[in-house]
Protein backbone atom coordinates (compact mmCIF):
# COMPACT_ATOMS: atom_id res chain seq x y z
CA UNK A 1 0.00 0.00 0.00
CA UNK A 2 1.28 3.47 -0.77
CA UNK A 3 2.19 5.73 2.14
CA UNK A 4 -0.51 8.20 1.17
CA UNK A 5 -3.11 5.44 1.21
CA UNK A 6 -1.86 4.18 4.56
CA UNK A 7 -2.05 7.71 5.95
CA UNK A 8 -5.59 8.09 4.64
CA UNK A 9 -6.99 4.80 5.86
CA UNK A 10 -5.48 4.61 9.33
CA UNK A 11 -6.64 1.92 11.72
CA UNK A 12 -8.57 4.37 13.83
CA UNK A 13 -10.44 5.67 10.78
CA UNK A 14 -11.30 2.16 9.65
CA UNK A 15 -12.43 1.29 13.17
CA UNK A 16 -14.85 4.23 13.24
CA UNK A 17 -16.02 3.38 9.71
CA UNK A 18 -16.85 -0.18 10.69
CA UNK A 19 -18.28 0.72 14.13
CA UNK A 20 -19.43 4.32 14.01
CA UNK A 21 -20.06 5.86 17.44
CA UNK A 22 -23.05 7.93 18.47
CA UNK A 23 -24.97 6.54 15.52
CA UNK A 24 -28.72 7.05 15.51
CA UNK A 25 -31.18 9.77 16.45
CA UNK A 26 -31.85 11.86 19.55
CA UNK A 27 -35.38 11.73 20.94
CA UNK A 28 -35.76 15.51 21.17
CA UNK A 29 -32.86 17.31 19.50
CA UNK A 30 -32.58 21.06 19.75
CA UNK A 31 -31.14 21.10 16.24
CA UNK A 32 -31.21 18.81 13.21
CA UNK A 33 -29.87 18.95 9.69
CA UNK A 34 -29.47 16.67 6.69
CA UNK A 35 -26.27 16.78 4.70
CA UNK A 36 -25.80 15.51 1.20
CA UNK A 37 -22.81 15.17 -1.07
CA UNK A 38 -24.39 15.05 -4.54
CA UNK A 39 -21.09 13.98 -6.10
CA UNK A 40 -21.09 10.58 -4.45
CA UNK A 41 -24.59 10.28 -3.05
CA UNK A 42 -23.48 10.27 0.60
CA UNK A 43 -26.11 11.35 3.09
CA UNK A 44 -25.71 12.13 6.78
CA UNK A 45 -28.17 13.54 9.24
CA UNK A 46 -27.06 15.13 12.46
CA UNK A 47 -29.07 15.65 15.66
CA UNK A 48 -27.68 17.93 18.37
CA UNK A 49 -28.76 18.62 21.91
CA UNK A 50 -27.50 22.03 22.99
CA UNK A 51 -27.80 22.93 26.67
CA UNK A 52 -26.84 26.49 27.47
CA UNK A 53 -23.90 27.12 25.19
CA UNK A 54 -22.69 23.50 25.29
CA UNK A 55 -23.21 20.59 22.95
CA UNK A 56 -24.60 18.04 25.39
CA UNK A 57 -25.18 15.27 22.89
CA UNK A 58 -24.84 14.44 19.19
CA UNK A 59 -26.16 11.61 17.03
CA UNK A 60 -25.37 10.96 13.42
CA UNK A 61 -27.11 8.70 10.98
CA UNK A 62 -26.71 7.96 7.30
CA UNK A 63 -24.49 6.28 4.80
CA UNK A 64 -21.23 7.15 3.22
CA UNK A 65 -17.68 6.21 2.46
CA UNK A 66 -15.09 5.32 5.07
CA UNK A 67 -13.87 8.89 5.30
CA UNK A 68 -17.28 10.53 5.71
CA UNK A 69 -18.58 7.95 8.20
CA UNK A 70 -15.38 7.93 10.28
CA UNK A 71 -15.26 11.71 10.23
CA UNK A 72 -18.86 11.91 11.46
CA UNK A 73 -18.22 9.34 14.17
CA UNK A 74 -15.01 10.94 15.45
CA UNK A 75 -16.55 14.40 15.25
CA UNK A 76 -19.38 13.26 17.48
CA UNK A 77 -16.91 11.98 20.09
CA UNK A 78 -14.73 15.05 19.91
CA UNK A 79 -17.52 17.58 20.31
CA UNK A 80 -19.62 16.29 23.18
CA UNK A 81 -19.41 18.75 26.04
CA UNK A 82 -17.77 21.49 24.03
CA UNK A 83 -19.13 24.99 23.73
CA UNK A 84 -20.56 26.09 20.44
CA UNK A 85 -17.70 28.53 19.91
CA UNK A 86 -15.16 25.75 20.57
CA UNK A 87 -16.94 23.67 17.97
CA UNK A 88 -16.67 26.47 15.45
CA UNK A 89 -12.96 27.01 15.99
CA UNK A 90 -12.26 23.28 15.91
CA UNK A 91 -14.10 23.01 12.58
CA UNK A 92 -12.02 25.89 11.24
CA UNK A 93 -8.80 24.13 12.25
CA UNK A 94 -10.05 20.79 10.92
CA UNK A 95 -10.89 22.41 7.60
CA UNK A 96 -7.46 24.04 7.40
CA UNK A 97 -5.76 20.70 7.99
CA UNK A 98 -7.79 18.51 5.62
CA UNK A 99 -7.41 21.05 2.84
CA UNK A 100 -3.65 21.17 3.44
CA UNK A 101 -3.57 24.83 4.39
CA UNK A 102 -2.20 24.04 7.85
CA UNK A 103 -0.48 20.99 9.30
CA UNK A 104 -1.92 19.19 12.29
CA UNK A 105 0.81 20.50 14.58
CA UNK A 106 0.10 24.14 13.77
CA UNK A 107 -3.61 23.55 14.18
CA UNK A 108 -4.10 21.13 17.07
CA UNK A 109 -6.96 18.71 16.52
CA UNK A 110 -6.43 16.01 19.12
CA UNK A 111 -7.58 12.62 17.81
CA UNK A 112 -8.99 14.27 14.72
CA UNK A 113 -5.41 14.76 13.48
CA UNK A 114 -5.73 11.31 11.85
CA UNK A 115 -7.61 13.07 9.07
CA UNK A 116 -4.50 15.03 8.05
CA UNK A 117 -3.92 12.40 5.34
CA UNK A 118 -6.99 13.64 3.51
CA UNK A 119 -5.00 16.68 2.37
CA UNK A 120 -3.21 14.39 -0.10
CA UNK A 121 -6.57 13.55 -1.68
CA UNK A 122 -8.33 16.76 -2.72
CA UNK A 123 -11.25 14.76 -4.13
CA UNK A 124 -11.96 13.46 -0.63
CA UNK A 125 -12.04 16.74 1.32
CA UNK A 126 -15.81 16.92 0.93
CA UNK A 127 -16.13 13.44 2.42
CA UNK A 128 -14.23 14.53 5.52
CA UNK A 129 -16.18 17.75 5.97
CA UNK A 130 -19.74 16.61 5.17
CA UNK A 131 -20.54 15.79 8.82
CA UNK A 132 -19.10 19.10 9.98
CA UNK A 133 -21.08 21.18 7.50
CA UNK A 134 -24.18 19.29 8.51
CA UNK A 135 -23.43 19.80 12.19
CA UNK A 136 -23.02 23.52 11.67
CA UNK A 137 -26.43 23.65 9.98
CA UNK A 138 -27.90 21.68 12.89
CA UNK A 139 -26.38 24.14 15.38
CA UNK A 140 -27.86 27.00 13.42
CA UNK A 141 -31.12 25.11 14.06
CA UNK A 142 -31.94 25.47 10.48
CA UNK A 143 -34.01 22.44 9.71
CA UNK A 144 -33.22 22.53 6.01
CA UNK A 145 -30.71 20.44 4.11
CA UNK A 146 -27.11 21.33 3.36
CA UNK A 147 -25.07 20.26 0.43
CA UNK A 148 -21.36 20.13 -0.17
CA UNK A 149 -21.97 21.74 -3.55
CA UNK B 1 -27.49 -3.11 -39.52
CA UNK B 2 -25.79 -2.63 -36.18
CA UNK B 3 -23.15 -5.26 -35.61
CA UNK B 4 -24.08 -5.46 -31.95
CA UNK B 5 -21.95 -7.37 -29.55
CA UNK B 6 -23.85 -10.61 -29.95
CA UNK B 7 -23.93 -10.58 -33.71
CA UNK B 8 -20.30 -9.54 -33.85
CA UNK B 9 -19.39 -12.67 -31.99
CA UNK B 10 -21.26 -14.76 -34.52
CA UNK B 11 -19.20 -13.47 -37.39
CA UNK B 12 -16.06 -15.46 -38.07
CA UNK B 13 -12.80 -13.72 -37.21
CA UNK B 14 -11.46 -11.72 -40.10
CA UNK B 15 -7.91 -10.94 -41.11
CA UNK B 16 -8.15 -7.79 -38.97
CA UNK B 17 -8.53 -9.87 -35.81
CA UNK B 18 -7.08 -9.30 -33.32
CA UNK B 19 -6.70 -5.55 -33.78
CA UNK B 20 -3.27 -4.10 -33.00
CA UNK B 21 -4.42 -2.24 -29.90
CA UNK B 22 -0.90 -1.24 -28.85
CA UNK B 23 -0.46 0.55 -32.17
CA UNK B 24 -3.87 2.22 -31.79
CA UNK B 25 -2.91 3.40 -28.30
CA UNK B 26 -0.04 5.31 -29.86
CA UNK B 27 -2.66 7.48 -31.58
CA UNK B 28 -3.78 8.75 -28.14
CA UNK B 29 -0.99 10.81 -26.54
CA UNK B 30 -2.62 11.03 -23.10
CA UNK B 31 -2.83 7.26 -22.71
CA UNK B 32 0.96 6.97 -22.55
CA UNK B 33 1.48 8.37 -19.09
CA UNK B 34 2.13 7.28 -15.57
CA UNK B 35 0.07 8.52 -12.65
CA UNK B 36 1.64 8.20 -9.23
CA UNK B 37 4.37 6.06 -10.72
CA UNK B 38 1.96 3.56 -12.30
CA UNK B 39 0.98 3.26 -15.94
CA UNK B 40 -2.38 4.88 -16.45
CA UNK B 41 -5.29 2.48 -16.92
CA UNK B 42 -7.99 4.81 -18.14
CA UNK B 43 -11.33 3.10 -17.56
CA UNK B 44 -13.55 6.18 -17.39
CA UNK B 45 -14.49 6.49 -21.04
CA UNK B 46 -18.21 6.87 -20.38
CA UNK B 47 -17.33 10.14 -18.63
CA UNK B 48 -15.08 11.27 -21.43
CA UNK B 49 -12.84 9.49 -23.90
CA UNK B 50 -9.34 10.51 -24.83
CA UNK B 51 -8.61 12.19 -28.13
CA UNK B 52 -6.38 10.92 -30.91
CA UNK B 53 -3.52 13.07 -32.19
CA UNK B 54 -5.52 13.62 -35.37
CA UNK B 55 -8.09 15.59 -33.38
CA UNK B 56 -5.46 17.63 -31.57
CA UNK B 57 -3.81 18.38 -34.92
CA UNK B 58 -7.13 19.50 -36.42
CA UNK B 59 -7.72 21.90 -33.53
CA UNK B 60 -4.18 23.19 -33.78
CA UNK B 61 -4.42 23.62 -37.54
CA UNK B 62 -7.64 25.56 -37.25
CA UNK B 63 -6.30 27.99 -34.67
CA UNK B 64 -2.91 28.36 -36.33
CA UNK B 65 -4.02 28.70 -39.92
CA UNK B 66 -7.75 29.07 -40.64
CA UNK B 67 -8.78 30.96 -37.53
CA UNK B 68 -11.67 33.26 -38.40
CA UNK B 69 -15.35 33.62 -37.71
CA UNK B 70 -17.76 31.86 -40.02
CA UNK B 71 -20.66 32.81 -42.29
CA UNK B 72 -19.69 36.46 -42.50
CA UNK B 73 -16.21 37.54 -43.49
CA UNK B 74 -15.40 38.08 -47.13
CA UNK B 75 -11.76 37.34 -46.48
CA UNK B 76 -10.14 34.04 -47.24
CA UNK B 77 -9.59 32.89 -43.69
CA UNK B 78 -13.29 33.24 -43.03
CA UNK B 79 -14.06 31.31 -46.19
CA UNK B 80 -11.73 28.52 -45.08
CA UNK B 81 -13.19 28.47 -41.57
CA UNK B 82 -16.72 28.37 -42.94
CA UNK B 83 -15.85 25.55 -45.30
CA UNK B 84 -14.25 23.57 -42.51
CA UNK B 85 -17.20 24.13 -40.15
CA UNK B 86 -19.83 23.23 -42.74
CA UNK B 87 -17.64 20.34 -43.87
CA UNK B 88 -17.75 19.11 -40.28
CA UNK B 89 -21.53 19.22 -40.41
CA UNK B 90 -21.47 17.08 -43.54
CA UNK B 91 -19.11 14.63 -41.83
CA UNK B 92 -21.46 14.29 -38.87
CA UNK B 93 -24.41 13.82 -41.24
CA UNK B 94 -22.54 10.96 -42.94
CA UNK B 95 -21.59 9.48 -39.57
CA UNK B 96 -25.26 9.27 -38.57
CA UNK B 97 -26.47 8.60 -42.12
CA UNK B 98 -28.72 11.65 -41.93
CA UNK B 99 -30.54 12.57 -45.13
CA UNK B 100 -28.73 15.91 -45.35
CA UNK B 101 -26.30 18.13 -43.41
CA UNK B 102 -29.06 20.64 -42.60
CA UNK B 103 -30.44 18.04 -40.19
CA UNK B 104 -27.34 18.43 -38.01
CA UNK B 105 -27.36 21.20 -35.39
CA UNK B 106 -24.14 21.86 -33.51
CA UNK B 107 -24.65 22.36 -29.79
CA UNK B 108 -22.48 22.12 -26.67
CA UNK B 109 -23.30 18.51 -25.98
CA UNK B 110 -26.06 15.94 -25.57
CA UNK B 111 -27.45 17.87 -22.60
CA UNK B 112 -27.89 21.05 -24.60
CA UNK B 113 -29.38 19.11 -27.50
CA UNK B 114 -32.05 17.60 -25.24
CA UNK B 115 -32.80 20.99 -23.71
CA UNK B 116 -33.16 22.43 -27.20
CA UNK B 117 -35.72 19.79 -28.15
CA UNK B 118 -37.53 20.21 -24.83
CA UNK B 119 -37.77 23.95 -25.28
CA UNK B 120 -38.38 24.27 -29.00
CA UNK B 121 -40.17 21.07 -29.91
CA UNK B 122 -41.92 19.77 -26.80
CA UNK B 123 -42.91 22.90 -24.93
CA UNK B 124 -45.03 24.54 -27.65
CA UNK B 125 -46.86 21.25 -28.26
CA UNK B 126 -47.57 20.13 -24.72
CA UNK B 127 -50.86 20.63 -22.91
CA UNK B 128 -51.90 19.69 -19.40
CA UNK B 129 -52.44 15.94 -19.21
CA UNK B 130 -50.06 15.11 -22.05
CA UNK B 131 -47.29 12.65 -21.29
CA UNK B 132 -43.60 12.30 -22.01
CA UNK B 133 -42.13 8.83 -21.72
CA UNK B 134 -38.62 8.24 -20.35
CA UNK B 135 -37.12 5.19 -18.61
CA UNK B 136 -35.47 4.29 -15.34
CA UNK B 137 -32.17 4.00 -17.21
CA UNK B 138 -31.92 7.68 -18.06
CA UNK B 139 -29.10 10.04 -17.23
CA UNK B 140 -30.29 13.19 -15.46
CA UNK B 141 -29.80 15.01 -18.78
CA UNK B 142 -32.69 13.01 -20.20
CA UNK B 143 -34.91 13.54 -17.15
CA UNK B 144 -34.57 17.10 -15.90
CA UNK B 145 -35.20 18.99 -19.19
CA UNK B 146 -38.50 17.08 -19.48
CA UNK B 147 -39.40 17.82 -15.88
CA UNK B 148 -38.86 21.51 -16.62
CA UNK B 149 -41.25 21.47 -19.59
CA UNK B 150 -43.73 19.41 -17.59
CA UNK B 151 -43.72 22.06 -14.87
CA UNK B 152 -44.31 24.74 -17.47
CA UNK B 153 -47.06 22.98 -19.37
CA UNK B 154 -48.82 20.67 -16.92
CA UNK B 155 -47.67 17.63 -18.87
CA UNK B 156 -46.63 14.49 -16.98
CA UNK B 157 -43.46 12.44 -17.03
CA UNK B 158 -44.07 8.69 -17.26
CA UNK B 159 -41.27 6.23 -16.56
CA UNK B 160 -40.68 2.88 -18.23
CA UNK B 161 -39.40 0.44 -15.59
CA UNK B 162 -36.45 -1.91 -16.02
CA UNK B 163 -35.80 -5.50 -15.04
CA UNK B 164 -33.29 -6.41 -12.35
CA UNK B 165 -30.80 -7.11 -15.13
CA UNK B 166 -31.15 -3.47 -16.22
CA UNK B 167 -33.16 -4.05 -19.39
CA UNK B 168 -36.13 -1.98 -20.39
CA UNK B 169 -39.44 -3.74 -19.76
CA UNK B 170 -40.93 -3.83 -23.22
CA UNK B 171 -44.36 -4.91 -21.98
CA UNK B 172 -44.54 -1.84 -19.73
CA UNK B 173 -43.25 0.36 -22.52
CA UNK B 174 -46.03 -0.77 -24.81
CA UNK B 175 -48.59 -0.26 -22.06
CA UNK B 176 -47.31 3.24 -21.32
CA UNK B 177 -47.55 4.30 -24.97
CA UNK B 178 -51.04 5.79 -25.12
CA UNK B 179 -52.98 8.50 -26.90
CA UNK B 180 -51.68 10.89 -24.23
CA UNK B 181 -48.01 10.25 -25.10
CA UNK B 182 -46.52 13.20 -26.97
CA UNK B 183 -42.86 12.23 -26.95
CA UNK B 184 -40.64 9.28 -26.14
CA UNK B 185 -37.14 10.16 -24.89
CA UNK B 186 -34.93 7.14 -24.29
CA UNK B 187 -31.28 6.42 -24.00
CA UNK B 188 -29.63 4.34 -26.72
CA UNK B 189 -27.16 2.93 -24.18
CA UNK B 190 -27.16 3.36 -20.40
CA UNK B 191 -24.25 5.35 -19.02
CA UNK B 192 -24.43 3.68 -15.62
CA UNK B 193 -25.03 0.05 -16.60
CA UNK B 194 -24.12 -0.22 -20.27
CA UNK B 195 -27.49 -1.65 -21.31
CA UNK B 196 -27.94 -1.29 -25.06
CA UNK B 197 -31.61 -0.66 -25.75
CA UNK B 198 -33.36 -2.31 -28.71
CA UNK B 199 -33.84 1.15 -30.16
CA UNK B 200 -35.12 0.13 -33.57
CA UNK B 201 -37.94 -1.83 -31.95
CA UNK B 202 -38.62 0.97 -29.45
CA UNK B 203 -38.92 3.54 -32.24
CA UNK B 204 -41.14 1.26 -34.31
CA UNK B 205 -43.54 0.77 -31.40
CA UNK B 206 -43.74 4.53 -30.81
CA UNK B 207 -44.33 5.03 -34.53
CA UNK B 208 -47.40 2.78 -34.35
CA UNK B 209 -48.83 5.34 -31.94
CA UNK B 210 -47.64 8.28 -34.00
CA UNK B 211 -45.32 9.38 -31.17
CA UNK B 212 -42.03 11.12 -32.01
CA UNK B 213 -38.86 9.69 -30.48
CA UNK B 214 -35.66 11.26 -29.20
CA UNK B 215 -32.71 8.94 -28.63
CA UNK B 216 -29.86 9.90 -26.31
CA UNK B 217 -26.85 8.46 -28.08
CA UNK B 218 -24.16 9.87 -25.77
CA UNK B 219 -23.03 6.40 -24.66
CA UNK B 220 -23.71 4.58 -27.90
CA UNK B 221 -21.86 6.44 -30.65
CA UNK B 222 -18.39 5.34 -29.55
CA UNK B 223 -19.42 1.69 -29.65
CA UNK B 224 -22.10 0.90 -32.22
CA UNK B 225 -22.80 2.24 -35.70
CA UNK B 226 -25.78 4.59 -35.77
CA UNK B 227 -28.04 4.99 -38.78
CA UNK B 228 -30.74 7.52 -37.96
CA UNK B 229 -32.67 6.76 -41.12
CA UNK B 230 -32.74 3.03 -40.46
CA UNK B 231 -33.72 3.75 -36.85
CA UNK B 232 -36.34 6.22 -38.07
CA UNK B 233 -35.94 8.27 -34.87
CA UNK B 234 -36.98 11.92 -34.94
CA UNK B 235 -34.11 13.25 -32.85
CA UNK B 236 -30.72 11.78 -32.00
CA UNK B 237 -28.25 13.51 -29.71
CA UNK B 238 -24.64 12.92 -28.68
CA UNK B 239 -21.59 14.67 -27.22
CA UNK B 240 -18.34 15.00 -29.11
CA UNK B 241 -16.10 14.33 -26.13
CA UNK B 242 -17.53 10.86 -25.58
CA UNK B 243 -16.59 9.83 -29.11
CA UNK B 244 -12.94 10.95 -29.11
CA UNK B 245 -13.74 14.56 -30.07
CA UNK B 246 -13.28 17.81 -28.14
CA UNK B 247 -15.35 18.87 -25.14
CA UNK B 248 -17.92 21.60 -25.61
CA UNK B 249 -19.26 20.34 -28.94
CA UNK B 250 -22.22 18.08 -29.48
CA UNK B 251 -24.83 17.21 -32.01
CA UNK B 252 -28.56 17.37 -32.37
CA UNK B 253 -29.86 15.42 -35.32
CA UNK B 254 -33.48 16.25 -36.13
CA UNK B 255 -35.63 15.26 -39.08
CA UNK B 256 -35.72 18.26 -41.42
CA UNK B 257 -39.52 18.53 -41.34
CA UNK B 258 -39.50 18.79 -37.54
CA UNK B 259 -36.60 21.22 -37.29
CA UNK B 260 -38.32 23.47 -39.82
CA UNK B 261 -41.43 23.68 -37.63
CA UNK B 262 -39.49 24.48 -34.48
CA UNK B 263 -39.09 28.06 -33.22
CA UNK B 264 -35.62 29.34 -32.31
CA UNK B 265 -34.54 28.80 -28.75
CA UNK B 266 -31.79 31.36 -28.40
CA UNK B 267 -31.73 34.67 -30.21
CA UNK B 268 -28.68 36.44 -31.53
CA UNK B 269 -26.36 36.66 -34.47
CA UNK B 270 -26.15 34.00 -37.16
CA UNK B 271 -29.69 32.69 -36.53
CA UNK B 272 -31.60 35.46 -38.28
CA UNK B 273 -32.58 36.32 -41.81
CA UNK B 274 -33.41 39.99 -41.28
CA UNK B 275 -33.60 42.03 -38.11
CA UNK B 276 -35.52 45.23 -37.54
CA UNK B 277 -36.94 46.61 -34.34
CA UNK B 278 -40.41 45.89 -35.70
CA UNK B 279 -39.89 42.36 -36.89
CA UNK B 280 -37.14 39.77 -37.12
CA UNK B 281 -37.26 36.75 -39.37
CA UNK B 282 -35.28 33.65 -38.60
CA UNK B 283 -32.84 31.63 -40.61
CA UNK B 284 -33.66 28.12 -41.71
CA UNK B 285 -32.36 25.16 -39.72
CA UNK B 286 -29.70 24.44 -38.70
CA UNK B 287 -28.57 28.10 -38.41
CA UNK B 288 -31.85 28.96 -36.67
CA UNK B 289 -30.61 26.98 -33.67
CA UNK B 290 -27.00 28.18 -33.70
CA UNK B 291 -27.19 31.72 -32.33
CA UNK B 292 -23.86 33.40 -31.76
CA UNK B 293 -20.41 32.24 -32.77
CA UNK B 294 -20.43 28.46 -32.40
CA UNK B 295 -17.58 26.25 -31.21
CA UNK B 296 -16.01 26.26 -34.66
CA UNK B 297 -12.82 24.49 -33.66
CA UNK B 298 -14.84 21.95 -31.69
CA UNK B 299 -16.95 21.04 -34.70
CA UNK B 300 -13.82 20.66 -36.82
CA UNK B 301 -12.18 18.56 -34.10
CA UNK B 302 -15.27 16.38 -33.86
CA UNK B 303 -15.21 15.79 -37.62
CA UNK B 304 -11.55 14.77 -37.29
CA UNK B 305 -12.54 12.30 -34.56
CA UNK B 306 -15.27 10.79 -36.73
CA UNK B 307 -12.92 10.60 -39.71
CA UNK B 308 -10.41 8.85 -37.49
CA UNK B 309 -13.05 6.36 -36.33
CA UNK B 310 -14.08 5.70 -39.89
CA UNK B 311 -10.50 4.84 -40.78
CA UNK B 312 -10.54 1.95 -38.27
CA UNK B 313 -11.99 -1.51 -38.63
CA UNK B 314 -15.20 -1.01 -36.63
CA UNK B 315 -16.09 -4.67 -36.55
CA UNK B 316 -12.84 -5.93 -35.10
CA UNK B 317 -12.82 -3.12 -32.54
CA UNK B 318 -16.39 -3.90 -31.48
CA UNK B 319 -15.30 -7.50 -31.08
CA UNK B 320 -12.30 -6.42 -29.03
CA UNK B 321 -14.54 -4.30 -26.78
CA UNK B 322 -16.87 -7.21 -26.29
CA UNK B 323 -13.96 -9.45 -25.43
CA UNK B 324 -12.80 -6.92 -22.82
CA UNK B 325 -16.31 -6.63 -21.41
CA UNK B 326 -16.64 -10.40 -21.05
CA UNK B 327 -13.13 -10.74 -19.58
CA UNK B 328 -13.52 -7.91 -17.06
CA UNK B 329 -16.99 -9.04 -16.06
CA UNK B 330 -15.85 -12.60 -15.44
CA UNK B 331 -12.77 -11.60 -13.46
CA UNK B 332 -14.66 -9.16 -11.24
CA UNK B 333 -17.52 -11.59 -10.70
CA UNK B 334 -15.00 -14.09 -9.34
CA UNK B 335 -14.00 -11.74 -6.51
CA UNK B 336 -15.78 -12.34 -3.20
CA UNK B 337 -18.29 -9.64 -2.31
CA UNK B 338 -18.33 -8.05 -5.77
CA UNK B 339 -21.82 -7.56 -7.11
CA UNK B 340 -22.27 -6.65 -10.75
CA UNK B 341 -25.07 -4.29 -11.68
CA UNK B 342 -26.46 -4.35 -15.18
CA UNK B 343 -26.33 -7.79 -16.71
CA UNK B 344 -28.28 -7.10 -19.89
CA UNK B 345 -27.67 -9.45 -22.79
CA UNK B 346 -26.80 -6.54 -25.06
CA UNK B 347 -24.32 -4.05 -23.60
CA UNK B 348 -21.77 -1.42 -24.45
CA UNK B 349 -18.54 -2.06 -22.52
CA UNK B 350 -19.51 -0.68 -19.12
CA UNK B 351 -18.97 -2.68 -15.92
CA UNK B 352 -20.80 -1.30 -12.91
CA UNK B 353 -20.34 -2.98 -9.55
CA UNK B 354 -20.42 -2.68 -5.80
CA UNK B 355 -18.11 -4.32 -3.25
CA UNK B 356 -19.45 -5.54 0.08
CA UNK B 357 -18.10 -3.38 2.89
CA UNK B 358 -16.24 -1.05 0.54
CA UNK B 359 -17.87 2.21 -0.48
CA UNK B 360 -17.38 3.02 -4.19
CA UNK B 361 -15.69 6.29 -3.31
CA UNK B 362 -13.06 4.49 -1.23
CA UNK B 363 -12.57 1.92 -3.97
CA UNK B 364 -12.08 4.78 -6.43
CA UNK B 365 -9.34 6.30 -4.28
CA UNK B 366 -7.50 3.00 -3.87
CA UNK B 367 -7.78 2.32 -7.61
CA UNK B 368 -6.45 5.78 -8.40
CA UNK B 369 -3.39 5.03 -6.28
CA UNK B 370 -2.74 2.12 -8.62
CA UNK B 371 -3.13 4.25 -11.73
CA UNK B 372 -6.62 2.96 -12.49
CA UNK B 373 -9.12 5.70 -13.38
CA UNK B 374 -12.75 4.74 -12.78
CA UNK B 375 -15.89 6.61 -11.86
CA UNK B 376 -17.32 6.14 -8.39
CA UNK B 377 -20.72 7.64 -7.74
CA UNK B 378 -24.29 7.74 -8.91
CA UNK B 379 -23.32 8.51 -12.51
CA UNK B 380 -25.91 11.29 -12.80
CA UNK B 381 -28.57 8.60 -12.64
CA UNK B 382 -29.96 8.85 -9.12
CA UNK B 383 -33.38 7.37 -9.97
CA UNK B 384 -31.59 4.36 -11.43
CA UNK B 385 -29.43 3.98 -8.31
CA UNK B 386 -32.60 4.09 -6.23
CA UNK B 387 -34.19 1.45 -8.44
CA UNK B 388 -31.13 -0.78 -7.93
CA UNK B 389 -31.08 -0.08 -4.20
CA UNK B 390 -27.53 1.26 -4.07
CA UNK B 391 -26.29 4.79 -3.30
CA UNK B 392 -23.49 4.52 -5.82
CA UNK B 393 -21.42 2.09 -7.85
CA UNK B 394 -17.91 1.75 -9.18
CA UNK B 395 -18.00 1.99 -12.94
CA UNK B 396 -15.30 0.86 -15.32
CA UNK B 397 -16.19 2.04 -18.82
CA UNK B 398 -14.08 0.91 -21.74
CA UNK B 399 -13.03 2.08 -25.14
CA UNK B 400 -11.43 0.16 -27.98
CA UNK B 401 -7.98 1.28 -26.81
CA UNK B 402 -8.26 -0.52 -23.50
CA UNK B 403 -6.49 -3.81 -22.83
CA UNK B 404 -6.80 -6.93 -20.70
CA UNK B 405 -3.73 -5.74 -18.80
CA UNK B 406 -5.65 -2.66 -17.71
CA UNK B 407 -8.55 -4.83 -16.56
CA UNK B 408 -6.05 -6.93 -14.60
CA UNK B 409 -4.95 -3.72 -12.88
CA UNK B 410 -8.60 -3.00 -12.09
CA UNK B 411 -9.09 -6.42 -10.54
CA UNK B 412 -5.86 -6.08 -8.58
CA UNK B 413 -7.06 -2.68 -7.33
CA UNK B 414 -10.41 -4.04 -6.22
CA UNK B 415 -8.59 -6.78 -4.31
CA UNK B 416 -6.43 -4.13 -2.69
CA UNK B 417 -9.46 -2.02 -1.78
CA UNK B 418 -11.01 -5.04 -0.07
CA UNK B 419 -7.77 -5.64 1.84
CA UNK B 420 -7.53 -2.02 2.93
CA UNK B 421 -11.12 -1.46 3.90
CA UNK B 422 -12.59 -4.75 5.05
Amino acid sequence: MSDALRALYQEVILDHYKRPRNWGRLPQPTGHADGHNPLCGDRLSVDVQVEGDRVADIRVEGQGCAISVASASMMSEALKGRTVSEVTSLFDRFHEVVTGRADAEAAPLGKLAVFAGVAEFPARVKCATLAWHTLRAALDTRSGAVSTE
Amino acid sequence: MNPRCASVLDTPPTAAWPPDVERLRDDFPALRQHVGGRPLAYLDNAATTHRPAAVLAALDRFYRRDNANIHRGVHRLSVRATEAYEGARATVARFLNAARPEEIVFVRGATEAINLVAYSFARPRLRAGDEILVSELEHHANIVPWQLVCEQTGARLRVVPITDAGELRLDSYERLLTERTRLVALTHASNALGTLNPVRQLVALARQHGVPVLLDGAQAVAHVPVDVRALDCDFYVFSGHKVFGPTGIGVLYGKAALLEEMPPWQGGGDMIRTVSFERTTYADPPQRFEAGTPHIAGAIGLAAALDYLRSLDAESLARHEHDLLAYGTARLAALPGVRLLGTAADKVPVISFTIDGVHPHDAGTVLDQLGVAVRAGHHCAQPLMQRLGVPATVRASLAFYNTRTELDALVEGVRRAIEVLR
